[in-house]
């Protein structure tokens, strides 16, 4: 299979970083199609738990919303939404969180609230959600979002879950026990962390992508690593899987 | 002189309809929390609420939903405690969008928390505390909103947490699959925040989908016991477009379509008139 799309290479990128066995705190959208898709290909024994209560769902098909009966009826066990925020996200029992973001800024700092005054919004946006205690709680976030200098900005407008805050250096003083955003996955490459000043930095291009694209869709002068990757194309298998998933195709073999 | 005599045994949940129910129990200004996490959610109750012409009313709910979006668009909300607004694997919710950018039709009161902070200030709520405690909210900008969160030091170790003010709805709404004749409540699948914005809340209203003599034997159900209950009202399909798990499934169609009819105020308007729901 040599045509497949960005929006595809960016999904099948994101699923290749679960790893079989871990336990993913899936949300709505690409998080969704990434962690299924996982499922589907190398990690068949990948946890998911969805923030309607579901933990170890093992959805049949693609669900559409993340409350969806067939996540209650094929999960281990199903909890309440307190429940689930307290004693499985909160507390440190998710491995990998997924998450989106309408704006990301260099440090990871993650904005689903405004854009605009907070009390005069010119675009209010759905809010927070879970998403702050994933960020702050889940051993890793793997950011999933398309990558334009309307999203990738300098500065977040707002807040709504924190990366490694304002300068970079505020996770340990925010007293947060996960790692934070170890990886930002976009439809151009992916981001990660820099070791010292934890500013998001270009380590890995998808295939046929070039560097100009990449920092022209990135609002700040995007820091480069030293060896940049080539992420190799999806193969024909994960592309195959993820289209049958978007068709929202039953997978007897779940 | 102590009372001695003795505690009145608790009036059993009536079974009414819904009319009467919501008639006797949601007043103009009241707060109201309508719970259902994607699931068994009481759109229904919503609809009468509107018909019966509410207004002033404080929503609480963690995912407003389609649900909440209709009740903005039409009039019968100034005030709203969330922590999603969005149209779950859909979009924006357009008529709360066009309220908080737009004031239309009027401005619109925002309290926002994140899902956890939410879940536990119903928690609190249920167990009669005037906060819930998490370890959330520090370096995010919701922080500001100190009217609902503020920050509490540990007396045993030090730690800086966040305190959320307890919710207490002036009614908590729900739907379930069952009730029984006693006016007993059993829901199962995602049972979401329902239980604790039912227990938090001074009177409750459940809708169910059948009323049975015996409750059958279910794994993970949640029982709501009759006696903190104030009406229970049998309504079939009561949760439409929503679904009400071994009854009737989500119709993702309607989700997807309320995009469009939400999306500008004329076709929102008329989608209200021809259901018979009042826009003031």
């Amino acid at each position: 299979m040599t045509n497949w799309t960005s929006a595809e290479m960016m999904n099948v990128a994101a699923a290749r970083e679960l790893h079989d066995g871990d336990v993913c705190l899936v949300g709505v959208g690409p998080p969704n199609l990434a962690a299924n898709l996982a499922r589907r290909t190398h990690a068949p024994n990948c946890r998911l738990v969805y923030e309607s209560g579901a933990i170890d769902a093992k959805p049949r098909r693609l669900p559409l919303s993340i409350g969806d009966d067939d996540l209650a009826a094929t999960a281990t066990t199903v909890v309440s939404v307190p429940e689930m925020f307290n004693y499985w996200v909160g507390a440190g029992r998710i491995d990998v969180g997924f998450l989106g973001a309408a704006q990301i800024d260099r440090f990871g700092n993650i904005n689903t609230t405004v854009i605009g005054p907070y009390d005069e919004p010119s675009v209010r946006l759905p809010g927070a959600g879970g998403a702050p205690e994933i960020a702050s709680a889940a051993k890793r976030v793997i950011v999933i979002v398309r990558q334009s200098t309307r999203t990738f900005v300098e500065k977040v407008e707002f807040i709504s879950s924190v990366g490694f805050g304002p300068t970079g250096q505020e996770r340990e003083a925010y007293g947060m026990t996960g790692a934070g955003p170890t990886l930002v996955i976009t439809d151009h490459g992916v981001l990660e962390p820099d070791p010292s000043t934890n500013e998001l930095t270009l380590t890995r291009l998808h295939e046929g992508v070039d560097l100009a694209t990449a920092k022209a869709a990135t609002g700040w002068d995007l820091k480069v690593a030293d060896q940049l990757v080539t992420v190799p194309p999806p193969t024909f298998v994960e592309l195959d899987a993820l289209r049958r998933l978007q068709r929202r195709e039953e997978f007897v073999d779940a | 002189m102590p009372d001695s005599s003795p505690s009145p045994i608790p009036a059993r949940a009536p079974i009414t309809s819904l009319p009467a129910a919501i008639a006797a129990h949601v007043r103009d200004g009241d707060t109201v929390a309508m719970e259902g996490f994607t699931h068994l959610i009481p759109f229904a109750a919503a609809h009468e609420i509107a018909r019966q012409g509410r207004r002033h009313l404080t929503l609480v709910r963690m995912t407003p939903d389609l649900i909440y979006d209709q009740l903005i668009g039409l009039g019968c909300v100034d005030e709203i405690v969330f922590s999603y607004g969005g149209n779950p694997g859909v979009g924006s919710l357009h008529r709360l969008r066009d309220a908080v950018e737009n004031h239309w039709p009027h401005r619109l009161g925002v309290h926002e928390h994140s899902h956890a902070g939410l879940a536990n200030a119903y928690a609190a709520g249920a167990a009669n505390l005037p906060f819930g405690v998490l370890r959330g909210y520090r370096g995010t900008d919701l922080e500001r909103q100190t009217d609902i969160v503020q920050t509490v030091t540990c007396p045993f170790t030090g730690d800086e947490l966040a305190a959320v003010r307890a919710v207490r709805p002036d009614v908590a709404i729900v739907h379930a699959q069952l009730a029984d004749r006693d006016g007993n409540v059993m829901l199962w699948g995602i049972t979401g925040v329902q239980r604790e914005a039912v227990l938090a809340a001074r009177r409750a209203i459940v809708t169910v989908e059948e009323v049975v003599d015996v409750f059958p034997e279910r794994t993970g159900a949640v029982i709501l016991p009759s006696w903190v209950l104030s009406a229970v009202c049998e309504v079939p399909g009561g949760a439409w477009p929503s679904y009400a798990a071994g009854y009737t499934t989500r119709d993702n169609t309607f989700y997807q379509q309320w995009d469009a009819i939400s999306r500008d105020r004329e076709s929102f308007l008329k989608w209200a008139a021809e259901n018979g729901l009042p826009a003031r």
